[in-house]
């Protein structure tokens, strides 16, 4: 009697191995979290890697896309792109000395329509991919550095096209990538000229009206 | 010799009419058209004739608008894509020994032995090179022209230039030019003169179907196209002569180089 009283009540096991259900799958999905981060952005050729597989498969897998639609490939650039980069540093380094004579809001505003530009650009440079691939060249770096550049090479028809990024280590130990170099020429320094011209001319207030009036215009021609 | 000598000469005198006939066009454009700067425009060291190119590329832009692209369009909408593959292959091919040659004369045996293995293969197995049989067989293109082994040389580039039809250029890579068409085979070794033409013809549109897309896309990318298309001449060249790395720019050309150094205040 005392034995069958000991032993705990049939509620108390279910509740327990529950728990324990409930312990494991947290578990896991921890696990599954942290090693998801380590796959993705902890180093630097790894994440370009992660992203042009991931936007070149997705890319594949879509007729919209591959018929050139371009908002469907915009959200595409938005969701597989964008969160890998920093694109309020490329905005701060494309516009040099002018960055600091920007009031906060000013900034915000370049920071916001310049990335629409660029995810436009970016965006209409990947509807004409077609049957390319992508080459990762060889890669190497120091434990200690916190800015690299990953050399890519598209292939297809004609001559491989030298696509570069170049990424920095953020304060969570990320890697982000802010600055992109097609066929030799680095994003950053191709339009610090443009800013610093559209500066001149009509400052900082003139270089917010006119992106907002270039997006404006990209966003109707569609 | 003497007939040697006399085909010389006879080249010799193309070469000067080329010049003339060049410069005669250059001349007029000058006297005919003036873009002006827009007001405030920043201007840079590499660009002392930053008026005569803008008008040279109004004038590229004008011919671009209403001859060569819409015959590259109607060439891309006639002409299947295996048969434009196969023409753009055959001006690869013919263009490989001259970039054979150049990575010579830069001391690249190594790259000057791919581009010679790849015209033999794409001449033989790729069939006169409508085939890219090498690429296929993973030898990789190397693509030089003199402009770049000028610059390999120590030549410096010079003020930034527009060339007609050509488009963006320096000093060093228009003379660069002159010479690549003494080596170039497709207009040095053909003398129907017809036949020339059109292959010449041939290759312009060939070279700006290539471009079709991404035109488009520098129109929109571009704040202003000018100093776009100027900025990122510079800097593929620079690159190129490095062969894809260049070193870091010295403080002098610091207007055309991002500014790294404000890491500080950077924003989150």
């Amino acid at each position: 009697m005392n034995v069958v009283n000991s032993l705990p009540s049939p509620s108390f096991v279910k509740k327990l191995t529950q728990y324990f259900l409930a312990l494991s799958l947290l578990c896991i999905s921890v696990t599954s979290l942290t090693t998801h981060a380590q796959t993705i952005d902890s180093t630097p050729d790894g994440l370009v890697q992660a992203i042009v597989n991931d936007v070149l498969n997705t890319a594949k897998s879509d007729k919209d896309i591959q018929s050139g639609n371009i908002n469907k490939i915009i959200t595409l650039v938005d969701q597989k792109i964008v969160p890998y980069s920093d694109l309020a540093r490329t905005t701060q380094l494309a516009m040099g000395r002018h960055w600091s004579k920007a009031t906060p809001e000013q900034q915000k505003l370049i920071i916001g329509e310049f990335k629409l530009l660029l995810i436009r650009t970016y965006a209409g440079a990947l509807s004409q991919v077609k049957d390319q691939t992508v080459q990762l060249r060889p890669f190497r770096m120091n434990p200690e550095d916190t800015e690299v550049v990953v050399r890519t090479q598209v292939i297809g028809k004609g001559d491989p096209i030298q696509l570069d990024y170049r990424l920095e280590k953020t304060a969570n130990n990320v890697w982000r990538v802010y600055d992109l170099n097609v066929l030799g020429a680095w994003l950053v320094e191709a339009y610090r000229g443009q800013f610093n011209n559209q500066i001149s001319q009509s400052g900082i207030d003139g270089l917010i009206t006119f992106l907002q009036e270039r997006n404006k215009t990209l966003s109707k021609a569609r | 010799m003497q007939i040697k000598n006399n085909v010389m000469k006879i080249n010799q005198n193309r070469f000067f009419l080329t010049i003339q006939r060049l410069g005669l066009a250059f001349l007029t454009l000058a006297l005919v058209s003036c873009a002006t700067i827009p007001e405030g425009q920043v201007r840079i060291k590499k660009d002392p004739w930053e008026e005569t190119n803008r008008t040279v590329l109004s004038f590229n832009d004008n011919l671009d608008d209403y001859i060569i692209r819409p015959v590259t369009k109607v060439y891309e909408y006639v002409l299947p894509s295996v048969v434009r593959t196969a023409i753009r292959n055959v001006f690869s091919n013919i263009g490989d020994v001259y970039n054979s040659v150049n990575n010579l004369l830069q001391g690249k045996p190594k790259a000057a032995l791919d581009d010679l293995v790849r015209v033999v293969v794409n001449t033989t197995i790729g069939l006169g090179g409508i085939w890219d049989a090498a690429s296929a067989a993973g030898v990789e293109k190397h693509s030089e022209d003199f402009g770049q082994t000028f610059g390999v040389w120590g030549i410096p580039d010079g003020p930034y230039m527009v060339l007609p039809l050509l488009g963006p250029s320096t000093v060093r890579d228009t003379v660069g030019w002159f010479f690549d068409i003494q080596t170039d085979i497709l207009i040095k070794q053909i003398d129907n003169i017809p036949l020339r033409n059109s292959t010449t013809g041939l290759r312009i549109i060939d070279q700006r179907a290539k471009y079709l897309g991404s035109s488009d896309l520098l129109e929109s990318a571009a704040l202003d196209k000018y100093s776009f298309i100027r900025d990122a001449y510079l800097q593929r060249r620079r690159s190129k002569l490095y062969d894809g790395n260049p070193p870091m720019m010295e403080e002098e050309d610091e207007e055309n180089t991002p500014d790294y150094s404000t890491e500080n205040k950077r924003i989150r």
